[in-house]
């Protein structure tokens, strides 16, 4: 059986997209229509992509599910996954049906619209891991850029404008760098297929401008201190399904992109670079863990974790160890989970109040049991409490980090105790406490459609805290062969260097 | 059976929390089918609209469901029966276990399933019962055990009692796999699941704010010591390649004399993991700088003290450093350390205890005290003797929480003794109960703590270890303390004249159920330290703990503790015999004479009764800089540095041209705009990538 599956899935949400847009009849009835569309056609997705993790072998290193077809000449339409790239893949198709559901009923205006900026979104996403071609990876790229900033700028909070703007600004700034670079690995190789060029070894000159140039926009995705004040105030305006995708997929682009590029393909410079990436990386973890200490708006506190979790993970890419970069990956998928689910949780008591302001809540828990939960697990789950999946990145990424710079990892461990602080500080204003505040006299708790969505997150958290094996050994393959080039590609003084602290 | 040992806790809790979230959906049914708001979400002005309906419109259920007169969840009885059941078959497994791996030394290792592998890291979960192990499976399972039972009856007027049994059983879960760990990072699971629980169980009245305030301290606190862990296990994989026990402690003696590179500056590499390790300790068994969350922990309901603060979960800290004797035996410098803070701990926290008021607070400083005691034996390498002292601990500490909270509940949730007197007469059983604990807690010639606290003593006065002066002295003044501080307790609880003659009246003996577990633990008391005596602490010691404790070829400790002159064995004896004379004379003959001694020295009186004034010096120097900062990174850094000159600086401009041309028409100009700009940016790429082509 040889369908291009991996095509279908990419493709499938577009497909559910057109239907949208075919749809006709009196508003309401096309707002239901174009949810259960939307709905299935993530779904169907999904399923789909399940079917690749059945028949994905984990044991090889290279891209399976690979199609090529020619195109436009220079470029080929050439995709496939291997074992860094899968677990994106999956990551988002599981995460857009819970973001339909999320958005079920808030959202109201342009429902069509709305869905099909989401089904485009996934289609894009999907295409930005597993492109094979660096035009095509571009395309996918900066594409997600555009349905993003739809759905700030039209279903978003009051502040919108300014807050898709400034989204806009840094990742236009970061794109055009990369697109040069794009340009001269082309001139200097003569290809854009990645496959090729993940073999290619470029000069060391080019390496190091190449890399700056992809960091540049790697890095505003991520976001790492100091670009990623757009981060706070996009999450703020986006809506709640808007700011899982954000937080869940959308940064990972980042992450994926150091893996599948910067490292592999510019191991010299990565190497030299290291130090700095180290530097940005333990200051975004201190400093915004410090800064998300003082927030009075729900979703900019997560959202200033996020960058703080973010820096475990570049700071775990650039150690360039096989802990370091299976905890990297594990730590994207495990934030993917718990701060999307974070943002649902903020976004179901939005749905009742219309307001993120912490101070507008407290004691939830009297009315709100389950609810109060559901928080109380992922509020754990971002503290990096052991047995949920937020420990077994943080720690992995520690553990690697700590064998290539002790200072770096003792730093950057510091996170552990901060997250700790801002966490259970939001959980006991919003949560604990006595219910006195009359607007919240009769919350009512999670409904079906809620538990729904959070169901399989919550066992997801567990799941992967418990027993992450399976994920890690997706990745495994690919994370050791990428380790190796980039040892071997570094050469003796790496290699005696990594020998002689494994002695000591 | 190990198996069962184990998870049989964690069933309970999961059926009990299933029971608790079961009630409480009940009580709160979640929304209903979802109404149609029209514009909720969309645009920002109908939200207040929106807000107030909400708000109104369901007056009847506002009033209902909060004050103190709910009724019990449902199921609160099949809940307790669940988690207390289970509890005792873990308790009756645990101590079959504690005869066959302890007296017939049949080691258990019981893999389960590989947790996680990344390279060369490998780490399982598994079950590894040996003798260390099955000591604490003993303590652990039956303190729960008696702790479920009492509960039973102390939290009988409480509407969440599914929720608590849940988490009681959810920490014994948390400690069973903490104290059955084979590698350090199954080990930092428990650690920080029983910091979980104890976190949640502090917490248990969320109403009251100085609980949620008890409950985060315990925490971060507790946090704080596990940066130190966490460091020490990234160290000793960097070092060794594994996390494993078993494989690290066959590397360890090859690791001497390395040095490990931190912040420029080479440590002996042994001596700084060890360091780290023990700092996770410090804050687990709230040592000396690291002790101010235990106190404030009081706030939990009294048998979660009994239970967590007193008789397991702050014993972790030493049984963790017992477990890793191997690695201590080869760093002095981190036993000086340790013998140093434990015996600062003691001293200091029996000082406090002397002024205290709130009878949980004495207790409370009275285990810290000895939780110091039992570091200096870890520090000294008479790990068997420390283990001793944890084990009687256990049984006395317990006894004297779950009598307090007797106490309490007779007076009707009064904590203060100076409300209290003469209660002897009402709640005789309870009496009896404490000045058993008493008795053992001073160290009474023939109770529990008599055998293992004057073992300790012994062992500090013939150590080597130049810091084990230091301990014996703190350790024999702090057993004079500690004889006074609990003496005054029952004097001032049970003794002299009512202070309160309304509650006096009203005082009740507790019922059975909370009675029987007392009596278990005093009997605990009286009978843990005799039997025991030669297999922690004489010549039973290699035959009983076998390699589960690392004795270093020079470490003849125990040896030499036999061989003390007579006139040292007696001295801690004495010391708590003047102990008891002074509280004696203060509050049975002369009750004038400590409100007197107070008024003429009152800076020192302020200075303890106020704990050192730690609380005030730390957020003083950590709390509010921190907070500081944050404000200061957060307007300062982002918001005027970093947007200012980026990109508010730019979208201020790209703003501007926006609203005035939006002054000129209306709708959707941005769309438009953005539309624009998003065609200008896809035209320069494709310009661009046509011109690279050509």
């Amino acid at each position: 059986m040889n369908w291009p599956i991996l095509s279908v899935v990419t493709f499938l949400p577009l497909v559910g997209a057109l239907f949208i847009m075919l749809v006709r009849g009196s508003d309401r009835v096309a707002n239901g229509t174009a949810r259960w569309v939307a709905l299935w056609a993530t779904l169907v997705t999904f399923a789909i992509s399940l079917v690749m993790v059945w028949r994905f072998d984990p044991s090889i290193a290279e891209f399976q599910f690979v199609e090529r077809h020619e195109w436009l000449g220079f470029a080929s339409y050439h995709m496939g996954v291997d074992g860094i790239s899968l677990p994106f893949v999956i990551l988002t198709t599981a995460l857009m049906p819970i973001c339909i559901l999320a958005s079920w009923t808030a959202i109201q205006v342009r429902v069509k619209e709305y869905m099909i900026a989401f089904l485009v979104l996934e289609t894009l996403m999907i295409g930005t891991f597993s492109a094979l071609d660096l035009v095509l990876f571009y395309l996918f790229f900066e594409g997600g850029l555009i349905p993003m900033f739809l759905i700030i700028g039209i279903w978003g909070g009051p502040r919108r404008v300014y807050a898709s703007f400034k989204f806009f600004l840094y990742t236009l700034a970061g794109s055009v760098l990369m697109l040069l670079a794009i340009m001269a690995m082309y001139w200097e190789s003569g290809t854009t297929d990645i496959v090729v060029l993940l073999h290619h070894g470029f000069p060391v000159g080019l390496q190091k401008w190449a890399w700056v140039a992809f960091f540049a926009s790697f890095a505003v995705k991520m976001p790492m201190w100091p670009v990623h004040t757009w981060l706070p105030d996009a999450h703020v305006e986006a809506p709640t399904a808007g700011s899982v995708i954000l937080a869940a997929i959308l940064l990972k682009m980042g992450g994926y992109g150091f893996l599948r590029f910067s490292l592999p393909m510019f191991p010299s410079a990565s190497h030299d670079f290291a130090p700095f990436v180290f530097a940005l990386s333990v200051v975004a973890i201190v400093y915004t863990s410090l800064v998300a200490l003082m927030q009075e708006d729900m979703k900019k506190l997560i959202a200033y974790s996020s960058v703080a979790h973010m820096g475990f993970v570049t700071m775990g890419i650039f150690a360039a160890t096989s802990q370091g970069v299976s905890g990297a990956v594990f730590q994207m998928i495990s934030h993917g989970i718990v701060s999307g689910a974070l943002f649902l949780c903020v976004g179901v008591i939005y749905d009742r109040l219309h307001t993120r302001e912490i101070a507008a809540y407290g004691g939830l828990v009297n009315r709100m049991p389950l609810y109060a939960f559901v928080f109380m697990l992922f509020t754990m789950a971002n503290v990096g409490l052991p047995g949920t999946s937020g420990f077994v990145g943080e720690f992995l990424t520690l553990i690697g980090t700590f064998r290539i710079n002790t200072g770096v990892a003792f730093l950057a461990t510091l996170g552990i105790i901060l997250s700790a602080c801002y966490a259970l500080w939001l959980y006991r204003k919003v949560v604990f406490g006595a219910l006195t505040k009359p607007s919240l006299m009769s919350i009512k708790d999670i409904g079906l459609r809620e538990a729904v969505i959070f169901v399989p997150l919550v066992v997801l958290t567990i799941l992967l805290g418990v027993a992450p094996k399976p994920v890690l050994d997706v990745s495994s393959a690919s994370v050791a062969q990428l380790i190796d080039g980039y040892n071997h590609a570094i050469g003796t003084k790496t290699a005696a260097l990594t020998a002689e602290q494994a002695a000591r | 059976m190990y198996q069962a040992i184990v998870f049989l806790p964690l069933l309970g809790a999961i059926l009990a929390g299933l029971i608790a979230l079961a009630g409480a959906r009940a009580r709160f049914p979640g929304e209903g089918p979802p109404a149609y708001v029209p514009g909720a979400g969309g645009h920002h002005s109908h939200h207040h609209g929106d807000n107030h309906a909400e708000a109104h419109h369901d007056p009847a259920q506002g009033h209902d469901d909060h004050g103190h007169h709910e009724p019990a969840a449902a199921g609160s009885r099949t809940a307790e029966l669940i988690t207390t059941t289970l509890l005792f078959i873990s308790m009756i497994l645990s101590w079959i276990s504690f005869v066959q791996v302890g007296f017939d030394g049949h080691d258990v290792h019981v893999p389960i399933f590989t947790w996680m592998t990344a390279g060369d890291l490998k780490v399982d979960w598994a079950l590894q019962v040996d003798t260390l192990t099955a000591v604490m499976l003993v303590v652990v399972t039956s303190v729960s055990a008696v702790v479920h039972l009492y509960s039973i009856g102390y939290m009988e007027e409480d509407p969440y009692r599914p929720r608590f049994f849940a988490y009681l059983s959810l920490f014994t879960f948390a400690m069973l796999m903490l104290v059955t760990s084979d590698n350090l990072v199954q080990l930092f699971f428990g650690w920080e699941g029983v910091g979980l629980a104890s976190y949640l169980l502090i917490g248990f009245w969320y109403q009251k704010p100085e609980a949620n305030a008890a409950a985060i301290k315990a925490f971060v606190v507790n946090r704080i010591g596990d940066f130190g862990f966490a460091l020490g296990i990234f160290a000793v994989f960097m070092l060794t390649g594994s996390v494993d026990f078993g494989t690290v402690f066959n590397d360890a003696p090859s690791l001497v004399g390395k040095t490990l590179p931190l912040f420029g500056w080479q440590f002996d590499a042994l001596t700084l993991t060890c360091l780290l390790l023990f700092m996770g300790a410090m804050g687990k068994s709230a040592q000396f700088l690291l002790h101010t969350w235990l106190p404030d922990a009081m706030e939990g309901p009294t048998p979660v003290s009994a239970l967590i603060h007193a008789a397991t979960m702050v014993t972790a800290g030493v049984f963790m450093v017992a477990r890793l004797s191997p690695l201590f035996e080869l760093a002095p410098h981190a036993q000086t350390f340790v013998i140093f803070i434990g015996a600062t701990t003691c001293m200091f926290a029996a000082t406090i205890g002397l002024v205290q008021n709130d009878i949980k607070r004495i207790i409370a400083y009275s285990t810290c005290s000895q939780l110091g005691y039992m570091f200096v034996a870890m520090g000294v390498g008479a790990y068997s003797v420390g283990m001793f002292h944890l084990f009687t601990h256990a049984f006395f500490k317990a006894l004297l929480f779950l009598g307090a909270g007797s106490v309490i509940h007779a007076m009707h949730h009064e904590q203060d003794i100076r409300n209290m007197g003469g209660l002897k007469d009402r709640i005789p059983f309870t009496y009896a109960v404490m000045v058993v604990g008493t008795l053992a807690l001073t160290g009474f010639p023939l109770t529990a703590g008599y055998f293992s606290k004057d073992a300790i003593i012994e062992a500090a006065f013939v150590s080597n270890n130049w810091m084990a002066l230091y301990g014996y002295l703190c350790t024999t003044v702090a057993a004079l303390l500690t004889s006074f501080y609990s003496w005054r307790l029952i004097f001032k609880t049970f003794h002299g004249e009512p202070h309160d003659p309304h509650h006096y009246r009203e005082a009740h003996e507790s019922p059975y159920v909370m009675l029987i577990p007392l009596a278990f633990l005093a009997l605990g008391s009286i009978g843990a330290g005799f039997p025991f005596k030669d297999i922690f602490a004489g010549h039973g010691v290699e035959g009983f703990f076998r390699a589960s404790l690392t004795f270093g070829k020079d470490n003849h400790i125990l040896e030499e503790m036999h061989h003390v002159p007579l006139s040292i064995g007696v001295i801690p004896t004495i010391m708590m015999v003047i102990g008891f004379l002074i509280a004696w004379q203060f509050y049975i003959r002369r009750p004038d004479l400590p409100v007197e001694l107070a008024r003429t020295h009152d800076v020192l009186y302020r200075f303890l009764l106020n704990k050192w004034y730690f609380d005030e010096i730390y957020d003083a120097i950590f709390v509010r800089p921190v907070k500081r900062l944050g404000y200061l990174l957060w307007k300062g850094g982002d918001g005027w540095l970093i947007d200012g000159f980026g990109p508010d600086g730019v979208s201020a401009r790209v703003i501007d041209v926006t609203r005035n041309v939006m002054r000129l028409q209306t709708g959707y100009l941005y769309h438009y705009a953005f539309a624009m700009l998003i065609g200008a940016a896809i035209f320069i790429t494709w310009f661009m990538f046509s011109a690279g082509m050509r």
